[in-house]
């Protein structure tokens, strides 16, 4: 029986983080009722013309320097031209033969990595949806930025096809370019995947995988198709070139249309935007925006803070959490100690709250008083927790928070004075032990000053008194 | 006594500015000539009177209140309807926008509206721009005043009958391929086509992106100066436009004569395939510029022999894309399918355009598809790089280029209609221009023996609009073809 070699190229859709549209001044987030978050141009009436959306641009080029890509000095818009209901012009003004960035790559975390062809920027088309009143059209989402990023066919396995995933959202995440997020659609994913003998060079037929709505879903779509090709390739049959949807639910692949005939799209420069030229000065500011990347990051969590690579991978999980650590570590605290407790007790509350760390009730500096109050013995594990939780609910200090909880410690010998003496004339057995010269007695009196005020006794303190004391009645005896 | 109809822009801005004059009577005065005598030449597709007449009586009231009024104070102004103006139809001569209202404005309409000027009306054009004579509007042909059996140019014949039968002083129109010029030449007024991008498009219903300019059209070049200072200025919402210059109308007179000046007539446009009367009738005037001191040199343009075709490929290619939005899904005519929604948008599109507009679609689409793309539109863009080197070589040895705007004076309707080829012929001495980007006049220069009014063009280096009209402006000062009113 033959073997393949699966080959999986991947192109994926990511939406730029932008206040406004690629093209127009209407809200980008794709939200609200049905063609509310639209200006006349995404509707493509009569006599509109795009304006360039200089944050889209941006963030754009950050993503290319993110992703190592090559920044083209100049670029260009072209029109994709089809017709279709939810595109409003009739065409998508996209990039063709210039596209703002070639090359780059997104490591696979095993020191491999997938090559990118090219990264390109392209406004979104609308949404239909079918119901019993027939198709309805909405273009809230038209003229949304985007960027298409597409790889070299270097990918060899689903579960890279996942990791390239992984780690391209990760990376897009941290320059600050997208939420990348699949479900809400604001990341999305067509794989190419082809399978050719073991030892060959010429790739095999490709087929287009989408609906691809989950990470999750890449990688059971293609572990799909690569069994169905392999079987129908062993069975001597002939991969068609077609587009194929992926139903979940089903399990399975369904084909959508065969890409026998390609459509034309008639690309051609638009006329209504000149060229994209990019100067130096632009794509260094962009460089500086883009801040510290999560490889190099955790590289430094690992060397400079000591933490173990564990550690070093969640908190490099999102800008944030990083930025949030570093904030505490920066109070003078532990690094272990402050990654111990983002990992454990800060991110767990932040998911159970779903908001972002940003809005987290409990600031770094606040974190980190809690933290020096336990280095200092003043708290307890237990009682620290028990302060973290009222300092999430209440917010406030952590000092705030022991005195709410009762768990200030009392150490001043004016309060226990009276609470020492209770406790020589409460147990006089013990009290004639001890000065007697059992020492072991004066545990039980220590209980007693303890018992009275719940514990919040300095025992030093209490020690101190209990003795001064103590001592005093042997003088008077001597 | 001159009736308030006979009066130009700058005559009416100055005497509303001065009090001599209401904006109102003026507005009235437009409205009521409209109504006499547009039913013989269907120059104006609907009017806004009760609009006209309260922006009329704000300028009147501004003035009253002692507010500084702008340069084109109480000036009625008609524009093309490819122009959109929020609340008003927009059909672009098409039954495909039939009853289409713009909820938006133009910027050139925005911005003559702050300048004081009052729109009063929207007149008829070739649907879409496609074409030299208004007979494709789906509103019917514009007839020209010089002879009601002859068609007035286009596509901005609306908007040059509209000046030449002094139904207003000032009129907007759009130029493509000498859309502004054409008509101009053939109803005897003076037509600008600025540099591309100097005014912004915004609201400009498209054709082809990058050759559409807005260009005004009026009885003398001091009008088109207050027009262009304006209309013009770089616009956020036009990424093809090109900084604000200087204003013109302070340094219009600057000149006496033509003497310094050096005007080149490149041979392709004057020779050949001119009419009798059209190239005798530039000879006329090359000799009368000569008597102002013009310095005549021969130049050469010998990529122009490529331009029709180019053009055709080029706007044709630009034009299937701009009007794909017109599908019946979101607003324009819908022909409803029972079935499916792409047999909606092919049942609409053929319903919706005419025949032009369809045989131009089909061209520009195949211009474009896959294993012809290079082959046309590929060599047409080279094509337009060379036209456009030609003229960068002819303007370095004179200031001026100077060629009919038309090679054939006003052509009785229905003569050409039949005959796309003859009729883009029409376009031969605007296109290069056009595609070139650079800025381009046509004036009056003469009459046929019947009384047929015949232009000149003279062509510009990119942003020279100051030289067009201060040399146009001259030439008037000297000539009276002009002055000659068609209706009384």
């Amino acid at each position: 029986m033959t073997t393949y070699t699966t080959v999986i190229g991947l192109e994926v859709h990511v939406q730029l983080a932008t206040a406004s549209k690629l093209f127009s001044p209407a809200p980008a987030a794709a939200l609200g009722e049905p063609n509310t978050r639209v200006h006349p141009i995404d509707l493509g009436l009569p006599g509109v013309l795009p304006r360039p959306n200089a944050a889209a641009i941006a963030l754009a080029v950050r993503a290319a320097l993110a992703l190592g890509g090559d920044v083209q000095r100049l670029s260009r818009f072209a029109r994709k031209n089809y017709f279709y209901p939810d595109l409003p012009k009739g065409y998508q003004i996209s990039q063709y033969e210039e596209p703002v960035s070639r090359g780059g790559a997104v490591p696979l975390g095993d020191g491999r990595h997938c090559r990118l062809e090219r990264i390109h920027i392209e406004e979104d088309a609308g949404k239909l949806t079918h119901s019993d009143l027939g198709t309805l059209v909405d273009l809230n989402r038209a003229g949304v930025p985007l960027v298409e990023i597409v790889t070299e066919p270097d990918l060899r396995t689903p579960a890279d096809a996942h990791t390239m995933l992984e780690s391209l959202r990760e990376i897009l995440r941290f320059a600050g370019v997208s939420d990348c997020d699949m479900e809400l659609g604001s990341m999305r994913c067509d794989a190419n995947i082809s399978l050719m003998p073991v030892g060959s060079t010429k790739f095999g037929t490709k087929v287009e995988l989408k609906n691809l709505n989950s990470l999750k879903m890449v990688q059971r779509a293609l572990e799909y198709e690569e069994r169905r090709q392999a079987a129908v390739l062993s069975a001597g049959g002939r991969i068609l070139p077609e587009t194929r949807g992926w139903n979940d639910e089903a399990g399975e692949s369904r084909s959508q249309r065969s890409k026998e005939s390609a459509p034309d799209y008639r690309y051609f420069p638009d006329p209504d935007l000149p060229p994209l030229v990019l100067d130096e000065a632009f794509v260094e500011a962009q460089r500086r925006a883009l801040g510290e990347l999560p490889a190099p990051r955790r590289e430094r969590y690992r060397s400079v803070h000591g933490l173990p690579a564990y550690d070093a991978d969640v908190l490099t999980r999102d800008r944030a959490i990083g930025d949030w650590f570093e904030a505490v570590v920066a109070e003078g605290i532990d690094a272990k100690t402050a990654s111990n407790w983002v990992m454990s007790d800060v991110l767990p509350a932040q998911r159970e709250r779903k908001t972002p760390l940003a809005e987290f009730p409990i600031a770094p500096p606040r974190l980190a008083e809690l933290l020096r109050l336990l280095a200092s013995k003043a708290l307890t594990q237990v009682s620290a927790r028990a302060v973290f939780r009222h300092m999430l609910a209440h917010a406030g200090s952590a000092a705030d928070a022991m005195a709410a909880l009762g768990l200030l410690r009392i150490a001043d010998a004016p309060t226990l004075q009276p609470l020492v003496d209770a406790a020589l004339q409460a147990l006089p057995e013990a009290k004639a032990a001890v000065l007697a010269g059992k020492e072991r007695a004066l545990d039980s009196l220590k209980g007693h000053v303890m018992r009275a005020c719940k514990g919040r006794a300095d025992p030093a303190v209490v020690d101190a008194l209990l003795r001064a004391r103590l001592d005093a009645l042997r003088g008077q005896k001597g | 006594m001159t009736s308030l109809w006979q009066m130009s822009a700058a005559a009416i801005a100055s005497a509303v500015r001065a009090g001599e004059l209401s904006a109102r009577e003026m507005v009235t005065s437009c409205l009521d000539r409209m109504q006499r005598i547009d039913t013989g030449l269907n120059a104006i597709l609907g009017t806004r009177a009760e609009a006209a007449l309260q922006a009329a009586a704000a300028v009147d009231a501004a003035r009253q209140g002692g507010h500084p009024l702008g340069p084109l104070a109480g000036v009625p102004v008609a524009w093309k309807d490819n122009l959109v103006l929020a609340g008003e139809l927009a059909t672009a001569g098409s039954r495909m926008l039939d009853r289409f209202r713009s909820p938006y404005s133009a910027t050139v309409l925005e911005r003559l509206q702050r300048a004081g000027a009052i729109l009063i009306g929207r007149t008829n054009m070739d649907e879409f721009g496609m074409g030299s004579s208004t007979e494709t509007s789906a509103y019917g042909p514009t007839r020209n005043p010089f002879g009601a059996d002859l068609v007035p140019g286009g596509s901005s014949g609306g908007s040059a009958v509209a000046v030449a039968a002094d139904l207003c002083p000032l009129a907007v129109g759009s130029d493509t391929g000498g859309s502004v010029r054409q008509p101009a030449a053939m109803c005897g007024v003076t037509g600008l086509k600025p540099t591309y991008g100097r005014v912004s498009r915004y609201g400009l219903i498209a054709y082809a992106s990058s050759l559409d300019c807005i260009g005004g059209l009026a009885r003398t070049a001091e009008d088109l100066a207050l027009w262009l200072d304006a209309s013009a200025g770089s616009d956020p919402a036009d990424a093809t436009s090109v900084p604000t210059q200087p204003a013109i109308t302070p340094h219009l007179a600057a000149r006496r004569d033509l003497r310094g000046l050096r005007v080149g007539v490149p041979w392709e446009l004057n020779g050949p395939g001119l009419d009798a009367e059209v190239a005798a009738a530039i000879q006329n005037a090359v000799a009368q510029l000569r008597g102002l001191g013009a310095e005549i040199v021969e130049c050469s343009l010998p990529s122009v022999a490529h331009a029709v075709p180019t053009y055709y490929l080029l706007a044709t290619a630009e034009a299937s894309s701009n009007l794909a939005r017109y599908d019946g899904v979101r607003y324009g005519l819908r022909r409803d399918a029972i079935s499916r929604c792409d047999a909606m948008m092919m049942q609409s599109r053929s319903a919706g355009f005419g025949d032009e507009v369809q045989l131009r679609i089909l061209l520009g689409t195949f211009a474009l598809s896959f294993g012809y793309h290079d082959q046309y539109y590929g060599q047409a863009t080279r094509a337009r790089a060379l036209i456009c080197a030609d003229f960068a070589r002819a303007f370095a040895s004179c200031e001026l280029l100077l060629s009919p705007t038309s090679p054939v004076p006003a052509f009785p309707i229905g003569s050409h209609i039949d005959d796309p080829l003859a009729m883009y012929l029409c376009d031969a001495l605007t296109v290069p221009a056009s595609l070139a980007g650079l800025p381009a006049l046509s004036q009056p220069c003469g009459f046929t023996a019947d009384g047929r009014p015949i232009g000149m063009q003279w062509m510009a280096p990119a942003l020279r609009e100051d030289l067009l009209l201060q040399v146009a402006h001259v030439f008037q000062a000297n000539t009276d073809h002009h002055l000659r009113r068609p209706l009384p």
